[in-house]
């Protein structure tokens, strides 16, 4: 990943996913589990051919058993869930930080050209950073502790819900702003009842972009000098040569990401119920 | 209809505007002067680019008049407000709303209490024949229904005018025809001073007490009908189609002027 580069087109992908939206919902179950119960047949097959015909080291591609296996001894050790917690945690405060910021300061410079002017040439020239080169300067600032990892989600996810938000509430029609005006709203009833639901929709696309993305930072961030976290558990398979630890805590956060996406769109499908044709 | 006994309720006084284009200005509106009498409707008839529709947003007070100014009640239009319901041509209704909820928008602004206000609007959506769909959102509605919506919605908040922006314009001839039969029965209940626009010589002579015909850009006021017909129009009858001759060989002209 070329870091936010590739976010800027990310935002359809996220809407419908690589799928689309053509299948009915029984049978699309039933696709995914297939693949993905496929996709563990292949991973077993790969791995079992290579300890059968001995063509590398077993030990770097271990089958999904093995890695199910270490899975269950961190957890039986105790090991896991003071990880899962400690990344958890980062994520749930950096991120909460960083779409407090980014909605607030968004719905401002969305709303108010003095504002808009005054945020986007700062925001403009620190977007372009991959934030992924500003995590020494934070450990440098903050040093090593939590604060310079909750504080570096808080500024990797600020970028894209801040953009979000502002063209969210930009590209609200004006004729709904004069529709309620007619109607007698005053500015403060005018921002709560207009121009907050018609700016929803985006924003929470902006959301989910937010949380995928600090489950991408936090890792790197947990690479350097922490003592917890799925991040951390990767950097000490590596160090000691624990493919199954890696491949665990890769795994997991995978599911942590997807398990936060879906969250996100549970909440869409209640709070955008008007979107959906019936 | 005794017009001049009845006390004014709009007085467009020297309103013109100039939108600036490219930096060059370009003359929307020459000084326009009209009054609006309490109860009247009346209907803004022009080609495309006429500036009915910018004279109507200065009315609404959406956009400022380059020059003069428009009085309501005698008060002088600074900025929208709810004694002046708008209906627009895209109908413009909240579609994260339910079809009550925007029709009880306007009254729930004003602090009205849940019973009366839902007394209010299911009022005003029985007038329009839409009770039946009251809680749907208006992405499930056709255009006509959702400009049902939009009137209801105009009605309920209860204004002394009523601006409508080509109201009926993106619909299909038979909806629109239905429409003009019910905005016609509901003014004859309602009694609001209307200011219509509208590019239909036969929607502004079926609608209409009076028939302001504009020229073509820069707008001005061409002519004024007086339309003297009863209150319930019949689109066949010989002096309806008498005044639609006389008003298309005056607006003929105009459209001619478009198209050179």
């Amino acid at each position: 990943m070329a870091g936010m580069s590739l976010l800027s087109s990310m935002p359809e992908l996220m809407q419908t996913g690589l799928r689309g939206q053509s299948i009915a919902p029984g049978r699309a179950r039933a696709l995914r589990l297939g693949a993905v119960l496929g996709f563990l047949a292949l991973w077993s097959l790969v791995s079992g051919v290579v300890v059968v015909f001995g063509l590398f080291n077993p030990i770097f591609l271990p089958g999904p058993w093995v890695v199910i296996g270490a899975l269950g001894e961190m957890a039986s050790k105790g090991h896991l869930w003071p990880n899962v917690r400690a990344t958890l945690e980062r994520v749930a405060v950096g991120f909460s930080a960083g779409a407090g910021l980014a909605i607030g300061l968004g719905l401002l410079a969305g709303q108010i050209r003095l504002v808009r002017n005054v945020l986007e040439p700062v925001v403009e020239l620190l977007r372009p950073i991959p934030p992924l080169a500003m995590l020494p300067l934070f450990i440098v600032w903050v040093g090593i502790g939590e604060g310079s990892k909750v504080g570096f989600i808080t500024y990797a996810t600020f970028f894209p819900m801040f953009l979000t938000t502002v063209h969210a509430v930009r590209q609200i029609d004006p004729l709904l702003v004069r529709a309620a005006r007619s109607l007698g709203a005053r500015p403060v009833a005018l921002f709560r009842r207009v121009i907050l639901p018609a700016a929803l929709p985006e924003i929470l696309t902006g959301i989910r972009l937010g949380l995928a993305l600090s489950f991408f930072v936090i890792v790197i961030a947990e690479f350097i000098g922490a003592e917890h976290g799925l991040g951390y558990l990767i950097n000490d398979g590596r160090n000691f040569f624990l493919v199954p630890q890696m491949l665990a805590a890769a795994i997991l956060l995978g599911l942590l990401g997807y398990g936060g996406n879906a969250l996100v769109r549970a909440l869409e499908r209640r709070v955008l119920r008007w979107q959906q044709p019936s | 209809m005794d017009r001049a006994a009845r006390a004014s309720k709009i007085q467009i006084q020297g309103v013109s505007r100039v939108f600036g284009v490219a930096g060059r200005p370009a003359p929307a509106l020459e000084p326009v002067d009209l009054e609006i009498a309490d109860r009247e409707l009346v209907c803004l008839l022009g080609p495309s680019g006429c500036g009915k529709s910018t004279l109507l947003n200065i009315v609404a007070g959406f956009i400022p008049p380059t020059a003069g100014q428009v009085l309501v009640n005698g008060v002088p239009v600074t900025a929208p407000g709810a004694d002046r319901g708008v209906v627009f041509q895209e109908y413009v209704l909240f579609p994260w709303l339910t079809v009550s909820q925007n029709v009880e928008f306007g009254p729930s602004l004003r602090g009205m209490a849940a019973p009366e206000r839902r007394a209010r609007g299911r009022r005003y959506l029985e007038l329009v024949g839409l009770a039946d769909h009251a809680e749907k959102y208006p992405g499930q509605l056709s255009g006509g229904m959702k400009q049902r919506v939009a009137i209801a919605r105009a009605l309920a908040n209860d204004p002394a005018i009523i601006l409508m922006d080509e109201p009926f314009g993106a619909l299909d001839a038979q909806t629109r025809e239905v429409l003009q039969d019910e905005l016609s029965r509901i003014q004859r209940v309602e009694h609001k001073t209307i200011v219509f626009v509208t590019h239909s010589i036969r929607e502004a002579v079926y609608l209409a007490d009076r028939v302001i015909v504009m020229t073509s850009a820069p707008g001005r006021i061409k002519q004024v009908f007086e339309i003297d017909l009863p209150e319930v129009r019949d689109r066949f009858a010989p002096e309806f189609t008498r005044y639609e001759s006389e008003i298309t060989r005056v607006l003929k002209d105009e459209v001619a002027k478009v198209h050179v």
